[in-house]
């Protein structure tokens, strides 16, 4: 049995590193691609007379904006060919896969249990701000991961179901909401960062949790965690740093040809040998950022999936820590037995009888 | 069935910006729109050239392929045409177009964008042919009149040439032989690579 367990881990992690080390090609393959465009194009017989032209050349112009100088941009090709193929393509399998994966999941390993009985004694998990903060993040991002998958799959899902006119309305409110969810979205990141850093910082408790594997394979062994574990602790990074990019990013696209960030990313990057191209077009860094929002905030929703998923119906008394704040001190002892050993000084009654009186009838 | 498209021949080109400002005045194109611009490359320089550009109304148009609401069409002679009524103004054809064509008027917050404006040929757009809700949202519609486009009409160098692919292309290869130069016909395999 517990090779079988191994084995699915092991599936599960291969599948996890293959998703991410697509992304990483996708977007250093797009930026090495938009940036150097002009070794991709192949050069014909019927030229168009100036090679550097075709190449983006800038010309001179008397509308007051330099880009209407550059008579053809072949970047833009690629750009469609990058977002309509490999990011579509990626974003739909790394999801649906993602979705697979928590069905057989659950279909194996089902809910998993509260070990022994509750002890009707609540413990405080997250007071009121961290739930508000927790939960407006949620809300922003559910609403901005809906409307930003709309933009790249509802042209194919939707149009054909509502039609163009229905499709068009739902999709300009969507930009729009999109546009304006998106600063809830960055303030919730604020707020869980200062919030819980400082409980989210690796310690050697992790390498013994992620050893065992969370417990997520079986009852016996559950490992000991803090407050978070290790795979929360991961969930609050990449949250972090994938919000902050996906932020950054978005705030590029809301303000076109404002507010530029890969040439300057690039020029870091390139301090560590990565040899990217650093002198951007406006035009390149929109198609940068573009790619890179959709990438990131694919990655974001795949992970999503599995963070609701054993929030929600994988693991008995996980949805009331967020929902209401409290859990069963049962419950704590079980997922955070060094945290709830503090906690348990915190212990809250929702009436007034004394915990031990309650214990002792419990 | 005819295919229309542009031709500007570089060599004749001489900057007068008169496309410009016929297509600005024919369409009543709104302050900070630009559906054709014509740019100086080598400005000063020996060698220098200028060329008319708008929408080239391309063959596997990138702007169509990329619009996540769909909103373009290509009519049977091959003008791109888009519906002003779907367009939520995201950007996204600018960023796939090779030639710079889609405009956005200015609107809402942060340089937030309007409906997407670009050269549609003079061929108007979905609304009824000729009509005032035409006009207004798209300029006129001078193919419905039996005309072509003015900004080649008006050419004074006939440099800028708009019409039936072969008729144009005819032209200007009787120019080349003629002259005994010719500096390509700008654009078209970007715009036409799939239909030659």
């Amino acid at each position: 049995m517990s090779q079988l367990l191994r084995s699915f881990l092991a599936a599960v992690g291969l599948i996890a590193a293959l998703a991410a080390a697509g992304y990483v090609a996708v977007i250093v393959g797009a930026a090495t691609v938009i940036g150097q465009s002009e070794t991709g194009i192949e050069e014909s017989a019927r030229s168009d007379g100036w090679r550097g032209v075709r190449s983006g050349t800038a010309g001179r112009v008397s509308i007051p904006d330099p880009q209407a100088g550059i008579l053809i941009q072949s970047e833009g090709e690629i750009w469609r060919s990058i977002r309509n193929g490999p990011v579509t393509a990626a974003g739909a399998w790394s999801m649906f896969v993602m979705l697979i994966l928590l069905a057989v999941f659950y279909a194996w390993r089902g809910r998993i249990p509260l070990a022994g009985k509750p002890t009707r004694r609540e413990v405080v998990r997250f007071n009121g701000i961290e739930r508000f903060a927790h939960w407006m993040t949620a809300a922003s991002f559910i609403v901005l991961a809906l409307s930003g998958l709309n933009l790249l799959y509802g042209r194919y899902l939707f149009i054909p179901v509502v039609g163009k006119e229905a499709f068009a309305v739902i999709t300009e409110a969507g930009k729009f909401l999109h546009n304006f969810v998106a600063f809830p979205f960055m303030a919730g990141l604020i707020l869980m960062f200062a919030l819980w850093v400082r409980h989210n910082v690796p310690t050697r408790v992790d390498l013994q949790w992620l050893r065992l594997g969370g417990g997520l394979l079986s009852d016996r062994h559950h490992p000991a965690a803090e407050r978070f574990n290790a795979g929360q602790k991961a969930i609050f990074w990449i949250v972090i740093l994938g919000g902050v990019s996906v932020s950054l990013s978005g705030v590029a696209l809301l303000m076109p040809f404002a507010f530029p960030i890969f040439g300057k990313t690039f020029v870091f990057l390139n301090l560590f040998g990565f040899g990217l191209p650093d002198m951007l077009t406006p035009m390149q860094e929109m198609q940068l950022a573009q790619v890179w929002h959709a990438v990131v905030s694919l990655g974001l929703i795949v992970v999503m999936f599995a963070h609701i998923y054993i929030g929600t119906i994988g693991m008995e008394g996980a949805f009331q820590a967020m929902g209401s704040g409290k859990v069963d001190a049962a419950w704590a002892e079980q997922h955070h037995s060094l945290w709830a050993a503090s906690a348990e000084e915190s212990v809250t009654d929702d009436d007034s009888v004394p915990v031990a009186a309650r214990e002792g009838q419990g | 069935m005819a295919r229309m498209k542009f031709l500007c021949d570089a060599d004749r080109c001489i900057e007068c910006n008169a496309c410009v400002t016929a297509c600005k005045n024919e369409h009543e194109v709104p302050w900070g729109v630009n559906r054709r611009r014509v740019v100086t490359i080598n400005d000063g320089q020996p060698g220098e050239r200028s060329i008319s550009t708008a929408c080239m109304h391309c063959s596997d148009a990138p702007c169509m392929a990329v619009c996540p609401v769909d909103c373009f069409y290509q009519t049977d002679e091959g003008v791109v045409l888009h519906d002003k009524d779907l367009c939520i103004g995201c950007g996204y054809c600018f960023y796939a177009c090779p030639f710079g064509a889609p405009q956005y008027p200015q609107a809402g917050n942060f340089g937030g964008r309007g409906k997407m404006d670009k050269c549609t040929f003079c061929a108007g757009g979905p609304k009824e042919d000729g009509s005032e809700k035409e006009f207004a949202l798209y300029g006129r519609n001078r193919l419905a009149e039996g005309k072509l486009p003015l900004c080649a009409e008006m050419c004074s160098t006939k440099a800028l040439l708009a019409g039936d692919a072969d008729t144009v292309s005819d032209i200007y290869r009787e120019r080349v032989t003629a002259r005994g130069f010719g500096g390509g016909v700008w654009g078209w395999n970007t715009a036409y690579e799939s239909d030659t």
